[in-house]
């Protein structure tokens, strides 16, 4: 059963492949049509930001974000602020600039104001641009208002083919949002994509960044082989302040003990070490028995 | 100046070696040699890279160069050239966006894609010749296959987001990217997704942004924080989300922000004031200079009709590299407003009405009449020529009159008849060569932006500066010594240590300083003497008006801040800053209706500097040309042939008629005008000139300009000046 869900994952892939690939050979209007699949008009209307939830790679004043609102490195963090400069020579402060915005970043519930940002740049004696620079390059930053719990899909293909879009859609109808880049309105939540974060032999997975404990009990903990029940569980054990487990949900780590597949835990057959059956050792050359060859 | 004479004496004869040659005997000392400096900072100039001749086959190769063949030609570099340096010095055009000479190598375009080949064989793949060191032993092919479908695929790329609105972009017909196209784009593309578009932004009055045009070379990034200093433009986002701006919404706070349009290979950034004025190939380009501060930059002025359409920087590495200000760039529109286009006269209850010119100028001989020349007075304004100068200083002089003298000069420069007190002495390509520079009393960012900038270079290569006057920010990190001389060792003795060891000290000296204070200055040098370089002389005087230094030249002394009372006749050539008292019957002679021709009893319209053939002397002693662009508006004349017919009125005719004669004459006065488009040599310090004096304890110097945009009739008439003013105002 396992063997065909893989053959028919690529065939649907290899079709996608065909269909992509004819289309940019083909005359604009079939083309466009496929963009237009793709959802390509209503991502891009939606602006230009490198992630999901940030809407523009420029700096917009809103209540909770302009250049008055009031930040400061507490004492504490202060303190790792001057650890982390001690790192870099001193006319190379400026290379500290993604400690120190993480830590901004944490301290001040999940996302960068733009007085954090220039806190910063203050800090490192750098201009102002240079950090405005590396906070809209960087997804990890987020420059607008955040929930309290950071949920963000791997939407890269592996976790893709293994369903995440599933899970999005799960996590969105549970959370009464319409799409990633989206906050609760309570505040608690807020949704968004990610790239590919190592995790693909346990995808799906979602990572989940938690602001609510401040600097110091700050985690950011990946949550692997989630099926729809599973992510909603997990929102579920965070609204109600209880700590879900921590990586895969469904093995020890990534031994080869099963798979998501179409929204359920399907354990390997027995008998079996892999999906595809026992793997061959590895194959080594005979060396001495090659050169006695050779000899002859 | 009795000197000066002879060498031009000398000059006729013998021709420019000779007066070097005769300048040095005179001088007791051998001149300092240019050339050394030269080679060491402009090592990648046309000049150093030779390609060997084939006739002379044992013509040996310097040890500083290296030799590589492009395209099957053999080549000759300085060693550590890039790839495309070798190009361009074989003469093999390499498309390029975001390569600029004077900028650092970003190599993000990817456009200058070429093939290398040694001993190896040919490269992997193109490599990108902007940011490629020069090998030994490498051969370079810009004409292969792989690197024409390479830049192919480059501009396809680009084009990809790049909008098709050439027919309504302001760079339509001198648009690299447009050019570019042409060799190396495909008359159809292959992206079938939507064009991205970005959100435009606001630099202020003077730049146009279209943001969605922006092919993200980072010209403009890198200008801005490299020449500009001022570190506000940046890239953010990543990839296909990727947008120039200043993140904030925020002005481009610096005095050479038109720059970005000239740096810029596309439409995204250019000029508001010009913005669906005109297309390039309708406009006549004029080379001339500019008269907005006394650096004389070089520029190409863009005319079509009877209109000056907008101002272009030329290229001259000794005075103002590639850029330009902001006031000399826009300041043009000022040409078209308050101009004064016929001769106006005093009539009944005093107001100035219309005259012909016959008119003006018999009411003129009628009120010098009886007369004498004790009772007149002449005034250069700021933007006077050397050619109506001279005419004001002859006609005054035939009428007996010695007071004649120019506003605008400073109070620190004591002997007109040495040169080299009121000169900018190292020259301006001298400040690369300096290896410590004092300023006193001078903020070079309102005074000479560009100069400024190559200040900036200097100071980012580690020259230390020094600041005594106003501490005020110059975008680059200075050492305040104290708000005035004398300079205290105590207060910085890593600067006094720098000072003590430099062997090309230069010291900025703003030109209304008290001559108290040169004083102080001298001193300073006096006492390390021994240490400074033979010929060099550390004493740079920055006048702030065009017409300065040409008028020192041609005998004028110092304008007082006004007209002493008793004169009874006042000349004032485009002098607007001088106040005259009741009484005095005022000529003015000038192009804008500001505050002298308010004052006046007779106004005899003039051209300003875009309409006449002009003869300007910068800071650094350099003549310069400007070239008439256009006609002067209605029956506007030159100053100097107003003068000639005013003369001649006058009953005192000018022995010259034509600008030929006129030049003749400039030169007689002083040889300086023999030598067009040429600093003069290097001047050895000579020791102190200056008078000691008290320099007030509580004194600060500071610059007298208290508004960059706003200096001259011209920009004060410009509205370009007036919102750019406002802009900063509201930062």
């Amino acid at each position: 059963m396992i063997r065909g869900a893989v053959l028919r994952a690529a065939a649907v892939a290899a079709g996608a492949l065909t269909k992509g690939g004819s289309s940019a050979l083909a005359p604009l209007e079939g083309g466009q049509k496929y963009a237009q699949a793709l959802g390509a008009s209503k991502a891009w209307s939606r602006g230009y930001a490198t992630n999901s939830h940030d809407h523009f790679n420029i700096h917009r004043d809103s209540p909770e974000n302009n250049d008055t609102t009031p930040f400061d490195f507490t004492p504490e963090n202060m303190k790792i602020v001057k650890e982390v400069l001690a790192r870099y020579p001193e006319n190379y402060k400026r290379s500290g600039v993604i400690p120190l915005l993480t830590l901004a970043q944490t301290q001040n519930k999940g996302f960068l104001t733009l007085s954090a940002m220039n806190r910063v740049a203050e800090v490192l004696e750098t201009p102002a641009i240079r950090v405005y620079e590396v906070a809209t390059f960087y997804t990890m930053f987020n420059r607008s208002k955040m929930g309290k719990y950071h949920l963000m899909v791997c939407g890269t293909t592996p976790c893709m083919v293994r369903g995440a879009p599933k899970v999005k859609q799960a996590l969105c109808d549970h959370l009464g949002l319409s799409d990633y880049g989206e906050s609760t309105a309570d505040g608690l939540f807020t949704l968004s994509e990610m790239e590919c974060m190592g995790c693909c032999v346990n995808a799906p997975m979602i990572a989940v960044a938690d602001y609510t404990k401040g600097v110091e009990g700050f985690t950011y903990n990946y949550y692997e082989d989630i099926t729809t029940k599973d992510a909603v569980n997990i929102t579920e054990q965070l609204r109600r302040g209880e700590t879900p487990k921590v990586g895969s949900q469904h093995r020890s780590k990534c031994e080869p003990a099963g798979v998501v597949y179409e929204d359920k835990w399907v354990p390997t057959p027995e008998g079996t070490e892999t999906l595809m059956g026992t793997p061959r050792g590895p194959y080594c050359r005979e060396l001495k028995k090659e050169a006695a060859e050779q000899k002859q | 100046m009795e000197s000066s004479r002879a060498l031009a004496r000398l000059w006729r004869l013998t021709g420019p070696t000779g007066l070097t040659q005769a300048r040095a005997m005179l001088l007791g000392r051998p001149c300092w040699s240019q050339q050394q400096t030269q080679q060491q900072h402009n090592s990648f100039s046309s000049s150093s890279s030779s390609v060997p001749e084939e006739s002379d086959e044992e013509k040996k190769m310097p040890d500083h160069m290296m030799s590589t063949i492009v395209n099957g030609k053999e080549v000759w570099v300085p060693k550590g050239s890039s790839v495309m340096q070798a190009c361009d010095a074989a003469g093999v055009d390499i498309p390029r966006f975001c390569y600029h000479p004077k900028l650092s190598v970003a190599g993000n375009c990817r456009m200058c894609l070429v093939d290398l080949e040694n001993e190896r064989g040919m490269s992997p793949k193109p490599v990108a010749s902007c940011a490629m060191p020069l090998a030994p032993g490498t051969t370079i092919l810009t004409d292969t296959d792989r690197v024409k479908k390479a830049r192919e695929g480059v501009m396809e790329f680009l084009l990809l987001n790049h909008p098709l609105d050439c027919p309504i972009c302001d760079q339509g017909g001198e648009c690299d990217l447009q050019d570019q196209a042409m060799h190396y784009g495909s008359d159809r593309g292959r992206f079938v997704g939507q064009k991205r578009t970005v959100v435009d932004k606001n630099l202020g009055p003077l730049v146009k942004t279209v943001m969605t045009r922006c092919i993200h070379c980072t010209r403009c990034v890198r200008y801005a924080k490299e020449v500009a200093g001022v570190e506000d433009l940046g890239v953010t986002g990543r990839g296909g989300a990727s947008e120039i701006g200043t993140y904030v919404n925020k002005l481009m706070e610096s005095e050479l922000s038109g720059n970005v349009i000239d740096l810029c290979p596309v439409g995204a950034l250019t000029s508001k004031p010009y913005a669906f004025t005109a297309r390039q190939w309708e406009l006549k380009p004029t080379e001339s200079v500019d008269v907005s501060d006394a650096l004389g930059c070089n520029i190409r002025v863009d005319s079509r009709g009877t209109e000056v359409l907008r101002i272009l920087p030329r290229n001259n590495e000794e005075v103002n590299e590639d850029w330009i200000s902001d006031k000399a760039r826009f300041q043009y529109d000022g040409l078209q407003r308050q101009r004064l286009n016929v001769p106006m006269a005093k009539g009944a209850g005093s107001v100035l009405k219309p005259v012909k010119w016959e008119e003006a100028l018999t009411a003129v001989a009628e009120a010098a009449e009886g007369v004498s020349g004790e009772d007149m007075a002449a005034y250069g304004g700021k933007l006077a020529d050397c050619e109506s100068l001279i005419a004001l200083k002859d006609l005054a002089n035939r009428l007996g009159c010695e007071t004649v003298q120019c506003e605008d000069v400073g109070q620190g420069v004591p002997d007109a008849d040495l040169r080299s007190t009121y000169l900018f002495n190292p020259t301006l390509s001298g400040v690369d060569a300096a290896d410590v520079i004092l300023m006193v009393g001078t903020n070079p960012r309102v005074e000479a932006p560009v100069l400024n900038a190559r200040i900036r270079k200097a100071q980012l290569e580690g020259v230390p500066i020094g600041m005594l006057g106003e501490d005020v920010d110059l975008t680059y990190p200075t050492t305040h010594l104290g708000g005035a001389p004398p300079l205290s060792a105590k207060k910085n003795a890593d600067f006094s240590l720098a000072l003590d060891q430099a062997r090309r000290p230069l010291v900025l000296v703003g030109a209304n300083c008290d001559p108290a204070v040169m004083a102080e200055v001298e001193e300073l040098f006096e006492k390390r003497r021994e240490t400074i370089e033979d010929g060099w002389n550390p004493i740079s005087v920055l006048h702030q008006s065009a017409s300065t230094v040409g008028a020192l030249d041609l005998g004028y002394g110092a304008a007082p801040k006004a007209v002493p009372e008793g004169k009874k006749l006042v000349f004032l050539l485009g002098a607007d800053e001088i106040d005259v008292p009741e009484g005095a019957f005022v000529v003015y002679i000038g192009h804008h209706g500001d505050k002298g021709a308010c004052r006046a009893d007779v106004v005899l319209p003039a051209a300003a500097f875009t309409e006449k053939h002009a003869t300007y002397v910068n800071t650094e002693g350099r003549p310069q040309h400007a070239r008439r662009a256009i006609a002067p508006p209605g029956e506007a004349r030159d100053d100097w042939k107003i003068l000639r017919a005013l003369s001649e009125v006058m009953g005192h005719a000018l022995p010259y008629d034509d600008l030929r004669g006129v030049r003749s004459r400039l030169c007689e006065v002083s040889p300086t005008f023999e030598r067009i488009d040429e600093a003069p040599q290097k001047a050895t310090y000579l020791g102190p000139k200056h008078k000691k004096g008290k320099v007030g304890a509580k004194t600060v110097l500071r610059t007298t300009i208290e508004n960059f945009y706003q200096t001259d009739v011209i920009s004060r008439a410009s509205l370009a000046m007036a919102k750019a003013t406002q802009a900063r105002a509201n930062q």
